[in-house]
């Protein structure tokens, strides 16, 4: 797992648009990276739910709110329709995980998706706060996310 | 702004809708649109002692919760909380406007009344108060169970 101190590894994905979004992009801003197993998965629907009924919360806070998974950005697209959710969503598809893997949280196989991680990079691009989840199975409620933002 | 970062389940209050009597008491956060939480309303409501509903609805998983969690609001200023609360979870498929007239006649509550108050901020805001201290609380899922 990234920790907390060191710059956080610039990427370049898909977003559910297939529109091509880096990490530099949001320079000057705070971004929660939500590493997720898997879109279309119960307890990622569950996550990404949630946190989308306290995203103007979030906002307020000036954080920008990402999910990332191994999945393609068609299933992104088809996953926030299906949610309702305005989430931006990025597609770590090719190669597989290697975003997850750049901040450790990808679980290999015979798992071979991120484990439910939330990073928090700061404006000028350091990982402030993470939280990992204990199994892929649970993930950390709003609160947590709020408590790392007082 | 609004801190929702962690904090204990709020002690249970006069203005929550508390159902039954006795000195355990139960607080369950639940969302109206959701079938888990009407799969286990059943066995929940048949718990002894108080039970205490607070709302919890999802909107983005459940679009229509919003509106259900009005109407049992709505219903309970005019005394039939509970009663709303069991008609939508006894029947999922009929939740549009015209089922929920439906319900208000059944109840005999003031359909006038109903619909003014379930459109008013003051029950926007009250079902939100109860989210907002589910999502200190750390609720997950629904039904979000605190309690002996």
């Amino acid at each position: 797992m990234i920790s907390v101190g060191e710059q956080a590894p610039d990427f370049t994905l898909r977003n559910q648009d297939g529109e091509k979004v880096s990490l530099s992009d949001y320079k000057g801003c705070k971004v929660l990276l939500v590493f997720y197993p898997g879109d279309f998965s119960p307890v990622c629907g569950d996550q990404l739910s949630l946190y989308q009924e306290v995203k103007p919360q979030i906002a307020e806070k000036g954080v920008e709110l990402v999910g990332i998974s191994v999945d393609s950005f068609f299933a992104h697209k088809a996953f926030q329709e299906k949610l309702g959710i305005d989430t931006t969503l990025l597609s770590d598809f090719e190669p597989k995980g290697e975003v997850a893997r750049a901040y450790g949280s990808y679980i290999d196989a015979p798992l071979g998706f991120a484990n439910r991680t939330l990073v928090l990079v700061d404006e000028d691009g350091t990982v402030a706060w993470t939280h990992e989840s204990p199994n892929p199975g649970e993930f950390p409620g709003a609160n947590v996310i709020f408590d790392a933002l007082s | 702004m609004t801190d929702l970062g962690s904090a204990p389940v709020p002690p249970i209050g006069a203005e929550d809708h508390i159902r039954g009597e006795g000195e355990e008491a139960v607080v369950v956060y639940a969302d109206l649109g959701c079938p888990h939480c009407a799969a286990e309303w059943p066995q929940l409501r048949e718990r002894p002692g108080r039970l205490v509903f607070r709302h919890f609805p999802v909107a983005s998983k459940h679009p229509r919760s919003p509106a259900l969690h009005a109407a049992a609001e709505a219903a309970g200023r005019q005394g039939r909380f509970f009663e709303m609360v069991d008609s939508l979870y006894a029947d999922r498929g009929r939740v549009d406007d015209p089922h929920l007239w439906q319900r208000v006649e059944q109840l005999g509550l003031d359909l006038d009344r109903f619909e003014a108050d379930r459109r008013s901020k003051e029950v926007e805001a009250r079902v939100r108060r109860d989210f907002e201290s589910g999502i200190r609380a750390g609720v997950t899922s629904t039904p979000g169970v605190f309690g002996p």
